[in-house]
Protein backbone atom coordinates (compact mmCIF):
# COMPACT_ATOMS: atom_id res chain seq x y z
CA UNK A 1 0.00 0.00 0.00
CA UNK A 2 0.73 3.60 -1.15
CA UNK A 3 0.61 6.79 0.78
CA UNK A 4 -2.91 5.70 2.54
CA UNK A 5 -4.84 7.81 3.99
CA UNK A 6 -8.43 7.52 5.43
CA UNK A 7 -10.60 9.93 7.53
CA UNK A 8 -13.63 9.35 9.30
CA UNK A 9 -15.09 13.05 9.31
CA UNK A 10 -12.65 15.40 11.14
CA UNK A 11 -10.70 12.11 12.31
CA UNK A 12 -7.56 11.55 10.38
CA UNK A 13 -6.99 7.94 10.93
CA UNK A 14 -4.65 6.78 8.66
CA UNK A 15 -2.20 9.70 7.23
CA UNK A 16 -0.53 8.46 4.71
CA UNK A 17 0.98 4.42 5.31
CA UNK A 18 3.11 2.90 2.99
CA UNK A 19 3.52 -0.84 3.41
CA UNK A 20 4.84 -3.73 1.32
CA UNK A 21 4.58 -7.02 2.24
CA UNK A 22 6.07 -10.01 0.63
CA UNK A 23 4.72 -13.31 -0.18
CA UNK A 24 4.90 -15.93 2.15
CA UNK A 25 5.83 -14.26 5.37
CA UNK A 26 3.84 -13.11 8.23
CA UNK A 27 3.52 -9.50 8.49
CA UNK A 28 2.41 -8.44 12.05
CA UNK A 29 1.05 -4.65 12.42
CA UNK A 30 1.73 -3.59 15.72
CA UNK A 31 0.68 -0.27 17.56
CA UNK A 32 -1.63 0.73 20.76
CA UNK A 33 -5.37 1.11 20.04
CA UNK A 34 -7.10 3.18 18.39
CA UNK A 35 -3.94 3.96 15.78
CA UNK A 36 -5.71 2.55 12.46
CA UNK A 37 -4.83 -1.15 12.64
CA UNK A 38 -7.79 -2.42 11.71
CA UNK A 39 -8.76 0.23 9.55
CA UNK A 40 -5.74 -0.74 7.65
CA UNK A 41 -6.42 -4.34 7.25
CA UNK A 42 -9.89 -3.20 6.26
CA UNK A 43 -8.54 -1.75 2.95
CA UNK A 44 -6.75 -4.61 1.75
CA UNK A 45 -10.48 -6.62 0.46
CA UNK A 46 -12.09 -3.47 -0.37
CA UNK A 47 -14.05 -3.21 2.92
CA UNK A 48 -13.28 0.06 3.09
CA UNK A 49 -11.97 2.74 0.33
CA UNK A 50 -9.38 4.93 1.03
CA UNK A 51 -9.51 8.75 0.69
CA UNK A 52 -6.38 9.54 -0.67
CA UNK A 53 -3.35 6.29 -1.84
CA UNK A 54 -3.42 2.96 -3.01
CA UNK A 55 -3.63 -0.56 -1.85
CA UNK A 56 -2.20 -3.53 -4.44
CA UNK A 57 -2.54 -6.73 -4.07
CA UNK A 58 -1.32 -9.11 -6.85
CA UNK A 59 -0.20 -6.30 -9.06
CA UNK A 60 -4.21 -5.69 -8.69
CA UNK A 61 -4.84 -2.44 -7.38
CA UNK A 62 -7.53 -2.90 -4.85
CA UNK A 63 -9.49 0.47 -4.58
CA UNK A 64 -9.80 1.04 -8.46
CA UNK A 65 -11.17 -3.11 -9.22
CA UNK A 66 -15.06 -3.43 -10.56
CA UNK A 67 -17.18 -5.45 -8.21
CA UNK A 68 -16.45 -8.22 -10.30
CA UNK A 69 -13.11 -8.22 -10.05
CA UNK A 70 -12.73 -7.33 -6.30
CA UNK A 71 -14.86 -11.00 -5.50
CA UNK A 72 -12.04 -12.64 -7.48
CA UNK A 73 -9.69 -11.17 -5.66
CA UNK A 74 -11.61 -11.53 -2.24
CA UNK A 75 -11.73 -15.44 -2.68
CA UNK A 76 -7.91 -15.59 -2.98
CA UNK A 77 -8.05 -13.52 0.52
CA UNK A 78 -9.02 -15.65 4.06
CA UNK A 79 -9.60 -12.43 6.45
CA UNK A 80 -10.00 -13.68 10.28
CA UNK A 81 -12.35 -11.22 12.51
CA UNK A 82 -11.44 -10.13 15.67
CA UNK A 83 -14.51 -11.69 17.42
CA UNK A 84 -14.29 -14.52 14.63
CA UNK A 85 -17.94 -13.52 13.08
CA UNK A 86 -19.31 -16.60 12.89
CA UNK A 87 -23.09 -16.96 11.82
CA UNK A 88 -24.48 -17.86 14.85
CA UNK A 89 -27.73 -19.16 13.06
CA UNK A 90 -25.70 -22.00 11.59
CA UNK A 91 -23.34 -24.95 13.65
CA UNK A 92 -19.69 -25.19 12.87
CA UNK A 93 -19.78 -27.14 9.84
CA UNK A 94 -22.34 -24.77 8.48
CA UNK A 95 -20.65 -21.96 8.49
CA UNK A 96 -17.82 -23.51 6.71
CA UNK A 97 -19.68 -25.05 3.96
CA UNK A 98 -21.68 -22.11 3.45
CA UNK A 99 -18.75 -20.18 1.74
CA UNK A 100 -17.96 -23.47 -0.22
CA UNK A 101 -21.12 -24.43 -1.50
CA UNK A 102 -20.97 -21.13 -2.85
CA UNK A 103 -17.35 -21.05 -4.53
CA UNK A 104 -16.84 -24.58 -5.59
CA UNK A 105 -18.03 -26.71 -7.55
CA UNK A 106 -17.63 -29.84 -4.54
CA UNK A 107 -20.72 -32.35 -4.19
CA UNK A 108 -22.15 -32.66 -1.08
CA UNK A 109 -19.68 -35.03 -0.02
CA UNK A 110 -16.83 -34.06 -0.87
CA UNK A 111 -17.66 -30.62 0.52
CA UNK A 112 -18.07 -32.63 3.70
CA UNK A 113 -14.60 -34.19 3.63
CA UNK A 114 -12.91 -30.68 3.62
CA UNK A 115 -14.95 -28.87 5.73
CA UNK A 116 -13.82 -31.92 8.18
CA UNK A 117 -9.98 -31.61 6.99
CA UNK A 118 -10.24 -27.77 7.68
CA UNK A 119 -11.52 -28.67 11.39
CA UNK A 120 -9.28 -31.14 11.69
CA UNK A 121 -6.45 -28.77 10.99
CA UNK A 122 -7.67 -26.08 13.70
CA UNK A 123 -7.64 -29.72 15.99
CA UNK A 124 -11.86 -29.01 16.13
CA UNK A 125 -12.87 -32.13 14.15
CA UNK A 126 -15.50 -33.46 16.87
CA UNK A 127 -16.93 -29.83 16.73
CA UNK A 128 -18.68 -29.48 13.80
CA UNK A 129 -22.25 -29.76 14.77
CA UNK A 130 -21.57 -27.25 17.43
CA UNK A 131 -23.31 -23.99 17.65
CA UNK A 132 -20.65 -21.01 17.89
CA UNK A 133 -22.67 -19.55 21.38
CA UNK A 134 -21.27 -23.08 22.80
CA UNK A 135 -17.74 -22.63 21.96
CA UNK A 136 -15.12 -20.56 23.82
CA UNK A 137 -13.39 -17.78 22.87
CA UNK A 138 -10.32 -19.92 21.54
CA UNK A 139 -12.52 -22.20 20.17
CA UNK A 140 -14.53 -20.35 18.08
CA UNK A 141 -11.19 -18.02 16.83
CA UNK A 142 -10.04 -21.43 15.35
CA UNK A 143 -13.05 -22.19 13.91
CA UNK A 144 -12.93 -18.63 12.20
CA UNK A 145 -9.18 -19.41 11.22
CA UNK A 146 -10.78 -22.52 9.66
CA UNK A 147 -13.22 -20.61 7.87
CA UNK A 148 -10.74 -18.31 6.38
CA UNK A 149 -8.83 -21.00 4.69
CA UNK A 150 -11.73 -23.09 3.68
CA UNK A 151 -11.18 -21.62 0.29
CA UNK A 152 -7.42 -22.00 0.33
CA UNK A 153 -6.61 -18.64 0.12
CA UNK A 154 -3.13 -17.32 -0.78
CA UNK A 155 -3.45 -14.52 1.69
CA UNK A 156 -4.97 -14.70 5.22
CA UNK A 157 -5.31 -11.29 6.91
CA UNK A 158 -6.01 -11.54 10.73
CA UNK A 159 -7.40 -8.55 12.77
CA UNK A 160 -6.18 -8.88 16.49
CA UNK A 161 -6.16 -12.61 15.76
CA UNK A 162 -5.35 -13.61 20.17
CA UNK A 163 -6.74 -10.30 21.46
CA UNK A 164 -9.43 -11.74 24.61
CA UNK A 165 -7.73 -14.85 24.59
CA UNK A 166 -5.98 -16.63 27.59
CA UNK A 167 -2.02 -17.14 27.18
CA UNK A 168 -3.16 -21.26 26.16
CA UNK A 169 -5.22 -20.07 23.59
CA UNK A 170 -2.90 -17.34 22.41
CA UNK A 171 -0.26 -19.88 21.84
CA UNK A 172 -2.74 -22.15 19.94
CA UNK A 173 -4.06 -20.04 17.81
CA UNK A 174 -0.45 -18.21 16.93
CA UNK A 175 1.12 -21.90 16.35
CA UNK A 176 -1.70 -22.82 13.89
CA UNK A 177 -0.78 -19.65 11.80
CA UNK A 178 2.64 -20.24 12.06
CA UNK A 179 1.55 -23.69 10.72
CA UNK A 180 -0.21 -21.78 8.10
CA UNK A 181 2.51 -20.35 6.83
CA UNK A 182 4.79 -22.96 6.96
CA UNK A 183 2.59 -26.18 5.47
CA UNK A 184 0.72 -24.03 3.32
CA UNK A 185 2.88 -21.18 2.45
CA UNK A 186 -0.49 -18.28 2.87
CA UNK A 187 1.20 -15.01 2.92
CA UNK A 188 0.13 -13.63 6.84
CA UNK A 189 -0.73 -10.22 7.42
CA UNK A 190 -1.92 -9.74 11.12
CA UNK A 191 -2.89 -6.91 13.35
CA UNK A 192 -1.88 -7.17 16.83
CA UNK A 193 -0.64 -5.70 19.92
CA UNK A 194 -0.26 -9.20 21.66
CA UNK A 195 3.38 -9.70 22.30
CA UNK A 196 3.36 -13.15 22.47
CA UNK A 197 1.46 -13.68 19.30
CA UNK A 198 3.71 -11.37 17.07
CA UNK A 199 7.01 -12.93 18.83
CA UNK A 200 5.43 -16.48 17.85
CA UNK A 201 4.09 -15.47 14.66
CA UNK A 202 6.20 -12.52 12.90
CA UNK A 203 8.89 -12.71 10.28
CA UNK A 204 8.66 -9.09 10.01
CA UNK A 205 6.81 -6.31 12.09
CA UNK A 206 5.47 -2.54 12.02
CA UNK A 207 4.53 -0.31 14.03
CA UNK A 208 1.59 1.96 13.12
CA UNK A 209 1.06 5.46 15.09
CA UNK A 210 -0.91 8.12 14.75
CA UNK A 211 -1.73 6.53 11.35
CA UNK A 212 1.69 6.31 10.22
CA UNK A 213 4.33 3.65 10.19
CA UNK A 214 6.98 4.81 12.41
CA UNK A 215 9.06 1.58 12.23
CA UNK A 216 9.80 -1.12 10.34
CA UNK A 217 11.75 -4.15 10.72
CA UNK A 218 11.93 -7.64 12.75
CA UNK A 219 10.62 -7.62 16.09
CA UNK A 220 13.85 -7.19 17.80
CA UNK A 221 14.12 -4.10 15.88
CA UNK A 222 11.33 -2.90 16.92
CA UNK A 223 12.08 -3.87 20.67
CA UNK A 224 15.72 -1.93 20.29
CA UNK A 225 14.10 0.77 18.58
CA UNK A 226 14.69 4.41 20.80
CA UNK A 227 11.11 5.78 19.20
CA UNK A 228 9.51 6.64 22.65
CA UNK A 229 6.14 5.60 21.44
CA UNK A 230 7.95 2.09 20.71
CA UNK A 231 9.89 2.14 24.06
CA UNK A 232 6.89 2.88 25.84
CA UNK A 233 4.62 0.56 23.86
CA UNK A 234 7.76 -2.32 24.46
CA UNK A 235 8.06 -1.02 28.13
CA UNK A 236 4.24 -1.29 28.82
CA UNK A 237 4.48 -5.31 27.63
CA UNK A 238 7.79 -5.75 29.14
CA UNK B 1 -35.99 21.36 16.54
CA UNK B 2 -33.48 22.18 13.67
CA UNK B 3 -31.58 18.33 14.44
CA UNK B 4 -34.77 16.83 14.20
CA UNK B 5 -35.41 17.92 10.17
CA UNK B 6 -32.58 17.18 9.66
CA UNK B 7 -32.64 14.17 11.15
CA UNK B 8 -35.77 13.57 9.53
CA UNK B 9 -34.61 14.12 6.20
CA UNK B 10 -31.58 12.17 6.48
CA UNK B 11 -33.37 8.99 7.67
CA UNK B 12 -35.65 9.43 4.60
CA UNK B 13 -32.77 10.27 2.42
CA UNK B 14 -31.35 7.00 3.71
CA UNK B 15 -34.65 4.83 3.06
CA UNK B 16 -35.10 6.18 -0.68
CA UNK B 17 -31.59 5.00 -1.09
CA UNK B 18 -31.83 1.65 0.67
CA UNK B 19 -35.47 0.87 -1.37
CA UNK B 20 -33.45 2.24 -4.61
CA UNK B 21 -30.62 -0.42 -3.92
CA UNK B 22 -33.40 -2.82 -3.24
CA UNK B 23 -34.98 -2.71 -6.44
CA UNK B 24 -31.58 -2.75 -8.14
CA UNK B 25 -30.46 -5.51 -6.23
CA UNK B 26 -33.85 -7.74 -6.53
CA UNK B 27 -32.58 -8.21 -10.17
CA UNK B 28 -29.24 -8.82 -10.01
CA UNK B 29 -27.26 -12.57 -9.11
CA UNK B 30 -27.08 -14.19 -6.72
CA UNK B 31 -30.56 -15.02 -6.33
CA UNK B 32 -30.82 -16.14 -2.90
CA UNK B 33 -34.11 -18.85 -3.39
CA UNK B 34 -33.37 -21.06 -0.71
CA UNK B 35 -32.79 -18.42 1.57
CA UNK B 36 -36.02 -16.33 0.14
CA UNK B 37 -38.03 -19.46 1.40
CA UNK B 38 -36.37 -20.09 4.68
CA UNK B 39 -37.51 -15.76 4.99
CA UNK B 40 -40.72 -16.71 4.00
CA UNK B 41 -41.31 -19.46 6.58
CA UNK B 42 -39.63 -17.14 9.62
CA UNK B 43 -42.13 -14.36 8.02
CA UNK B 44 -45.28 -16.59 7.02
CA UNK B 45 -45.68 -19.32 9.23
CA UNK B 46 -44.36 -18.40 12.59
CA UNK B 47 -46.25 -15.39 12.61
CA UNK B 48 -49.39 -17.44 11.97
CA UNK B 49 -50.56 -18.18 15.44
CA UNK B 50 -50.25 -14.45 16.32
CA UNK B 51 -52.14 -13.36 13.06
CA UNK B 52 -55.00 -15.70 13.84
CA UNK B 53 -55.48 -15.25 17.62
CA UNK B 54 -55.40 -11.08 16.52
CA UNK B 55 -58.03 -11.86 13.89
CA UNK B 56 -59.75 -14.19 15.90
CA UNK B 57 -60.08 -11.90 19.14
CA UNK B 58 -60.89 -8.57 16.40
CA UNK B 59 -63.77 -10.53 14.36
CA UNK B 60 -65.61 -11.84 17.89
CA UNK B 61 -65.27 -8.31 19.60
CA UNK B 62 -66.26 -5.70 16.44
CA UNK B 63 -69.33 -8.09 16.49
CA UNK B 64 -69.86 -7.35 20.04
CA UNK B 65 -69.59 -3.80 20.03
CA UNK B 66 -71.35 -3.37 16.57
CA UNK B 67 -74.37 -5.29 17.63
CA UNK B 68 -75.73 -2.86 20.35
CA UNK B 69 -75.10 0.26 18.38
CA UNK B 70 -77.01 -1.18 15.02
CA UNK B 71 -79.72 -2.36 16.94
CA UNK B 72 -80.53 1.25 18.45
CA UNK B 73 -80.90 2.15 14.92
CA UNK B 74 -83.10 -0.50 14.20
CA UNK B 75 -79.94 -1.70 11.41
CA UNK B 76 -78.82 -4.85 13.23
CA UNK B 77 -79.10 -6.84 10.04
CA UNK B 78 -76.82 -5.05 7.97
CA UNK B 79 -73.54 -6.40 10.70
CA UNK B 80 -72.61 -9.31 8.30
CA UNK B 81 -71.89 -7.11 5.42
CA UNK B 82 -70.44 -3.87 7.64
CA UNK B 83 -68.16 -6.64 9.60
CA UNK B 84 -67.19 -8.26 6.62
CA UNK B 85 -65.94 -4.61 4.45
CA UNK B 86 -65.09 -3.25 7.57
CA UNK B 87 -62.55 -6.67 8.08
CA UNK B 88 -61.85 -7.18 4.43
CA UNK B 89 -61.45 -3.48 3.63
CA UNK B 90 -59.60 -2.00 6.47
CA UNK B 91 -59.65 -3.85 9.47
CA UNK B 92 -57.51 -6.62 8.42
CA UNK B 93 -55.33 -5.31 6.49
CA UNK B 94 -53.80 -3.01 8.39
CA UNK B 95 -54.06 -5.11 11.65
CA UNK B 96 -52.15 -7.43 9.93
CA UNK B 97 -49.14 -5.14 9.23
CA UNK B 98 -49.32 -3.06 12.40
CA UNK B 99 -49.12 -6.49 14.27
CA UNK B 100 -46.45 -8.01 11.69
CA UNK B 101 -44.59 -4.70 11.76
CA UNK B 102 -43.86 -5.45 15.73
CA UNK B 103 -42.56 -8.88 15.13
CA UNK B 104 -40.72 -8.68 12.55
CA UNK B 105 -40.11 -5.20 12.02
CA UNK B 106 -38.03 -5.52 15.35
CA UNK B 107 -36.93 -8.98 15.06
CA UNK B 108 -35.45 -8.28 11.19
CA UNK B 109 -33.74 -5.13 12.52
CA UNK B 110 -32.35 -6.73 15.71
CA UNK B 111 -31.04 -9.69 13.52
CA UNK B 112 -29.20 -7.69 10.82
CA UNK B 113 -28.49 -4.80 13.40
CA UNK B 114 -26.59 -7.90 15.70
CA UNK B 115 -24.95 -9.12 12.48
CA UNK B 116 -23.22 -5.58 11.62
CA UNK B 117 -21.93 -5.15 15.03
CA UNK B 118 -20.56 -8.63 14.97
CA UNK B 119 -19.20 -8.03 11.54
CA UNK B 120 -20.41 -10.95 10.50
CA UNK B 121 -21.99 -8.62 7.80
CA UNK B 122 -18.57 -8.01 7.00
CA UNK B 123 -17.43 -11.45 6.87
CA UNK B 124 -20.49 -11.85 3.87
CA UNK B 125 -18.49 -8.96 2.35
CA UNK B 126 -14.95 -10.48 2.37
CA UNK B 127 -16.35 -14.06 1.21
CA UNK B 128 -17.59 -12.38 -1.98
CA UNK B 129 -21.34 -13.56 -0.60
CA UNK B 130 -23.28 -10.75 -1.28
CA UNK B 131 -24.79 -9.74 1.81
CA UNK B 132 -27.43 -7.69 0.41
CA UNK B 133 -28.94 -10.08 -1.79
CA UNK B 134 -28.40 -12.77 0.80
CA UNK B 135 -29.58 -11.07 4.12
CA UNK B 136 -32.14 -7.97 2.64
CA UNK B 137 -33.00 -8.81 -0.75
CA UNK B 138 -34.84 -12.19 0.69
CA UNK B 139 -36.44 -10.76 3.81
CA UNK B 140 -38.21 -7.75 1.68
CA UNK B 141 -39.49 -9.98 -0.89
CA UNK B 142 -40.50 -12.34 2.06
CA UNK B 143 -42.79 -9.63 3.80
CA UNK B 144 -43.92 -8.33 0.35
CA UNK B 145 -45.19 -12.08 -0.18
CA UNK B 146 -46.51 -13.07 3.06
CA UNK B 147 -48.23 -9.86 4.14
CA UNK B 148 -50.89 -10.54 1.59
CA UNK B 149 -51.07 -14.45 2.69
CA UNK B 150 -51.07 -13.30 6.39
CA UNK B 151 -53.73 -11.22 5.84
CA UNK B 152 -56.49 -12.98 4.10
CA UNK B 153 -55.71 -15.44 6.79
CA UNK B 154 -56.64 -12.61 9.08
CA UNK B 155 -59.69 -11.68 7.54
CA UNK B 156 -60.73 -15.43 6.94
CA UNK B 157 -60.60 -16.27 10.84
CA UNK B 158 -61.88 -12.59 11.63
CA UNK B 159 -65.38 -13.34 9.54
CA UNK B 160 -65.16 -16.73 11.21
CA UNK B 161 -64.84 -15.00 14.88
CA UNK B 162 -67.90 -12.84 13.97
CA UNK B 163 -69.49 -15.03 12.86
CA UNK B 164 -69.34 -17.52 15.65
CA UNK B 165 -69.94 -14.68 17.73
CA UNK B 166 -73.01 -13.75 15.71
CA UNK B 167 -74.12 -17.90 15.83
CA UNK B 168 -73.21 -18.99 18.75
CA UNK B 169 -74.13 -16.07 21.49
CA UNK B 170 -76.69 -13.54 19.29
CA UNK B 171 -78.20 -16.67 17.92
CA UNK B 172 -78.54 -15.38 14.83
CA UNK B 173 -78.93 -17.73 11.56
CA UNK B 174 -76.01 -19.03 10.32
CA UNK B 175 -77.41 -19.16 6.45
CA UNK B 176 -78.58 -15.21 6.77
CA UNK B 177 -75.11 -14.37 7.96
CA UNK B 178 -73.09 -15.53 5.73
CA UNK B 179 -75.54 -14.66 2.84
CA UNK B 180 -75.70 -11.05 4.56
CA UNK B 181 -71.97 -10.66 4.67
CA UNK B 182 -70.75 -11.26 1.19
CA UNK B 183 -73.74 -9.46 -0.87
CA UNK B 184 -71.93 -5.87 -0.79
CA UNK B 185 -68.57 -7.26 -0.82
CA UNK B 186 -66.71 -6.75 -4.50
CA UNK B 187 -64.12 -8.69 -5.64
CA UNK B 188 -61.90 -5.90 -6.25
CA UNK B 189 -62.13 -4.76 -2.26
CA UNK B 190 -60.63 -8.28 -1.34
CA UNK B 191 -57.89 -7.99 -4.35
CA UNK B 192 -56.76 -4.16 -3.66
CA UNK B 193 -57.12 -4.31 -0.06
CA UNK B 194 -54.64 -7.92 0.08
CA UNK B 195 -52.92 -6.57 -2.51
CA UNK B 196 -51.74 -3.05 -0.43
CA UNK B 197 -50.41 -5.04 2.01
CA UNK B 198 -47.51 -6.06 -0.16
CA UNK B 199 -47.08 -2.54 0.05
CA UNK B 200 -47.02 -2.84 4.08
CA UNK B 201 -44.88 -4.91 3.73
CA UNK B 202 -42.22 -3.28 1.69
CA UNK B 203 -42.22 -0.62 3.90
CA UNK B 204 -41.37 -2.84 7.15
CA UNK B 205 -38.99 -5.37 5.41
CA UNK B 206 -36.89 -1.88 4.08
CA UNK B 207 -37.12 -0.13 7.48
CA UNK B 208 -36.16 -3.43 9.48
CA UNK B 209 -33.63 -4.17 6.94
CA UNK B 210 -32.26 -0.11 6.75
CA UNK B 211 -32.19 0.08 10.81
CA UNK B 212 -29.86 -2.82 10.79
CA UNK B 213 -27.69 -2.70 8.40
CA UNK B 214 -26.78 0.70 8.88
CA UNK B 215 -26.35 0.11 12.70
CA UNK B 216 -23.42 1.37 14.15
CA UNK B 217 -21.95 0.73 18.03
CA UNK B 218 -22.79 -2.37 20.38
CA UNK B 219 -25.87 -3.83 21.98
CA UNK B 220 -27.93 -0.80 23.08
CA UNK B 221 -27.94 1.18 19.41
CA UNK B 222 -29.20 -2.84 17.84
CA UNK B 223 -32.02 -2.58 20.33
CA UNK B 224 -32.67 1.20 19.65
CA UNK B 225 -32.78 0.17 16.11
CA UNK B 226 -35.62 -2.51 16.75
CA UNK B 227 -37.36 -0.33 18.62
CA UNK B 228 -37.16 2.50 15.99
CA UNK B 229 -37.69 0.39 13.28
CA UNK B 230 -41.41 -0.69 14.92
CA UNK B 231 -42.45 2.67 15.46
CA UNK B 232 -41.16 4.11 12.13
CA UNK B 233 -42.66 1.02 10.01
CA UNK B 234 -46.06 1.31 12.20
CA UNK B 235 -45.98 4.85 11.36
CA UNK B 236 -45.23 4.64 7.80
CA UNK B 237 -48.01 1.82 7.16
CA UNK B 238 -50.50 4.07 8.56
CA UNK B 239 -49.96 7.29 6.08
CA UNK B 240 -49.27 4.75 3.31
CA UNK B 241 -52.49 3.17 4.28
CA UNK B 242 -54.30 6.66 3.49
CA UNK B 243 -52.62 6.90 0.00
CA UNK B 244 -53.47 3.76 -1.30
CA UNK B 245 -57.44 3.79 0.11
CA UNK B 246 -57.40 6.99 -1.79
CA UNK B 247 -56.01 5.68 -5.07
CA UNK B 248 -58.78 2.67 -4.41
CA UNK B 249 -61.35 4.74 -4.19
CA UNK B 250 -60.29 7.18 -7.74
CA UNK B 251 -60.33 3.29 -8.94
CA UNK B 252 -63.42 1.45 -7.82
CA UNK B 253 -65.79 4.09 -6.28
CA UNK B 254 -66.37 3.49 -2.57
Amino acid sequence: MRNLHKSFGSVAVLRGVSLDVPRGVCTAVMGGSGTGKSVLIKHIVGLMAPDKGAVWVHKQRVDRLKEAELDKLRLRVGFLFQGGALFDSMTVAENLDFILSRHSALGASARAERVQEALEWVNLGNKSGDFPAALSGGQRKRIALARSIILKPDILLCDEPTTGLDPVSVRVVSELLVRLRDALGITIVSITHDLLCAEITADRTCFLHQGRVVEEGTLAMLKASSHPELRNFFGAHA
Amino acid sequence: MRDLIVGALERTAGLTFFALEFCKKCFRRPFEGRELLNQMDEAGSKSLLLVVVTGLSIGAVLSMQSRGTLARFGAESVLPSMLALSVIKEIGPVLTSLVLAGRLGAGIAAEIGSMRVTEQIDALEVAALKPFNYLVVTRVLACMVMFPVLTICCDVVALTGGFLESVIAAGTDYRLFIDRAFADVRLSDVTFSTAKTSVFGLIVGIVGCEMGYHVRGGTREVGRSAMQAVVLSSLLILVADVFLVRISLALFGG
